[in-house]
């Protein structure tokens, strides 16, 4: 390579890697802006002086405004709740799936990832209609119902186990293991990673959830956290945006915490969940 | 049927039972109760044929909901697919801080919707908010961002490409990383520049990925509203109500159930739609290894 082909290719990496910075501190600029509102006092909250007084007061008058511990409970037995059905729910069928030759079984798998396309999420009005008929009604439930048959799950468990070697199942067999003693000594512990992305993905995604829970609950033993901060932020606090700040971050914070422990698995289960 | 058949059904029917009742019952369900109207007080349900779809023809706000879905999507799902492979195309090379970049751009996926809400409610806030603060630094005036029928839907589509992008860079990090190394050395030797590699290796090897980030970004913009609950409640004047926000209103703030049924028609159809698309059109114009 001549010499200025080489420069200009220096020239043209320092601005990509400029332009690569801008973005990344674009993006980081509003987090950075709310961490920022959150620690200071409100007189400071949009006046950016070095020497403003750090205080975690904010965190503290939220913290004590709304129950928040009951909805972080909430939120726990929520997400727990749905995980748990999911993992033995989609487990049992991506095991059929894979490894029964039953009738009808490829049109129960379209039929299985409809769901992909129409999720529960649009459905909030014949869903409500069945829960009020069901008499469940603001319980948590509720919220977890529709998503606990998960499509997704099934179809990535289905993929993981037909890449088990069939050798590995009739060896089993042949010593008398049943299907049950053969998912659960064979397939389960193979599918170890999947699961760990699919619980990442399912955690991220209801802890997060927000439409459906609002429409469901109405109480606060019943509320999840994304709920709670929404009826918290929307009752007129006297617009302190240091406390909503505050207590939009406390929210977000226990998966937040989660993330950056865990980051290199989580960018991996993510990656993992998407190719197909 | 034989042992096995019987011992696939017993496996599946847990997941089934739940699947046909919150996913097919309700779909099905919502197509019939779309030639309901809603039941009110003592009065019961009737059926009333095609009323529902009649009235919404006539009715200028399900058109608006679905010209600004349209706008939505015209806007977010390019821009966001298209930083997302940049993203990806950058923290996937030998770029210095690569760690922290990754880190910038993946972690808003991680918050919840509501919470980036509210961090850009404040963002917007007129005078007080960052953007107005900004702009008071070149002089301009204070501006209602998200209280103007002009600007509040960029103002949503921003906060969405903000929250989406690094989503799908994911995908496109993914991808990039199954792309072997020897094509790059290859083209390297024959001379090919960075944007040649581009347009004519990795796009083309990246088609798959595009069109997966494609259908989640489709399915996306009509499956994810609570921005607008939280920021602007589809106002002012219905200039910020997508399709679902507004069955979400008629349902559930107006209890117009009937209706709403009929909107959501309207919402599974575009999904179908678009399922089928992917199905017939696009999957034979992608390039697979």
């Amino acid at each position: 390579m001549s010499p200025c082909a080489r420069r200009r290719l220096a020239v043209g990496f320092g601005l990509e890697t400029t332009a690569a910075w801008f973005l990344g501190l674009l993006w980081v600029l509003p987090l950075a802006y709310a961490l920022w509102t959150a620690v200071h006092p409100s007189a400071y909250a949009a006046h950016f002086v070095p020497t403003a007084p750090l205080t975690m007061l904010n965190f503290e008058n939220a913290w004590n405004a709304a129950p928040f511990a009951r909805y972080f409970l909430n939120t726990f037995l929520l997400v727990g709740m749905i995980l748990a059905a999911q993992l033995v729910l989609c487990t049992l069928a991506a095991y059929a799936f894979a490894r029964f030759a039953f009738r009808g079984r490829e049109i129960a798998f379209m039929l299985v990832l409809v769901q992909l396309m129409i999720m529960p999420d649009v459905l909030i009005v014949e869903n409500y209609r069945t829960m009020s008929q069901l008499g469940i009604l603001d319980s948590i439930l509720a919220i977890g119902l529709p998503y606990m048959a998960s499509a997704f799950g099934i179809f990535l468990l289905r993929q993981t186990f037909k890449q088990v070697p069939r050798e590995l199942d009739e060896a089993a067999r042949v010593e008398g293991a049943g299907p049950l003693t053969i998912l659960w000594r064979v397939y389960v512990p193979l599918a170890k990673p999947v699961y760990v992305a699919f619980a990442l993905v399912s955690v991220s995604y209801h802890w997060n959830n927000f439409l459906w829970p609002l429409i469901v609950t109405n109480s606060v033993t019943t509320r999840p956290l994304t709920v709670g901060l929404q009826v918290f932020a929307s009752t007129d606090q006297g617009v302190d945006w240091s406390i909503i700040t505050a207590a939009t971050l406390m929210t977000s914070a226990p998966l937040m915490v989660a993330f950056l422990l865990f980051q290199r698995q989580f960018v991996q289960s993510f990656m993992r969940a998407g190719i197909r | 049927m034989t042992r096995t058949s019987i011992h696939g059904w017993l496996l599946l029917l847990p997941a089934a039972i739940l699947l046909v009742a919150f996913t097919h019952y309700p779909a099905v369900a919502t197509v019939i109760h779309s030639f309901f109207s809603t039941a009110r007080g003592a009065r019961e349900a009737q059926f009333i044929g095609l009323d529902n779809y009649r009235d919404m023809i006539d009715d200028p706000i399900f058109w608006q909901a679905l010209r600004n879905n349209a706008v939505f999507c015209l806007f977010t799902i390019p821009t966001s697919i298209a930083l997302a492979l940049l993203m990806a195309i950058w923290v996937n090379g030998k770029i210095a801080g690569r760690g922290f970049l990754r880190l910038a751009f993946f972690t808003p996926t991680i918050l919840p919707m509501i919470a980036v809400a509210n961090i850009w409610l404040f963002f917007y806030t007129p005078g007080y908010g960052l953007i107005d603060q900004i702009g008071g630094l070149f002089g301009l005036g204070e501006h209602n961002w998200l209280g103007s029928r002009d600007t509040v839907l960029g103002c949503l589509i921003v906060v969405t490409v903000w929250k989406e992008a690094g989503f799908f860079m994911i995908f496109y990090l993914a991808a990039l990383q199954q792309i072997s190394p020897v094509l790059g050395e290859a083209a390297a030797i024959e001379g090919a520049g960075r944007w040649y590699f581009f347009r004519r290796i990795t796009f083309p090897l990246l088609m798959p990925t595009t069109l997966f980030v494609l259908v989640n970004a489709v399915i996306n913009s009509f499956r994810l509203i609570d921005h607008i609950v939280a920021m602007t409640k589809g106002g002012p004047d219905n200039a910020s109500a997508l399709l679902l926000f507004y069955i979400y209103q008629v349902g559930f703030r107006f209890w117009d159930t009937g209706y709403a049924a009929a909107l959501t028609v309207v919402l599974l159809a575009i999904l179908a739609l678009s399922a089928l698309v992917q199905f017939l059109f696009l999957e034979k114009r992608v390039h697979y290894q």
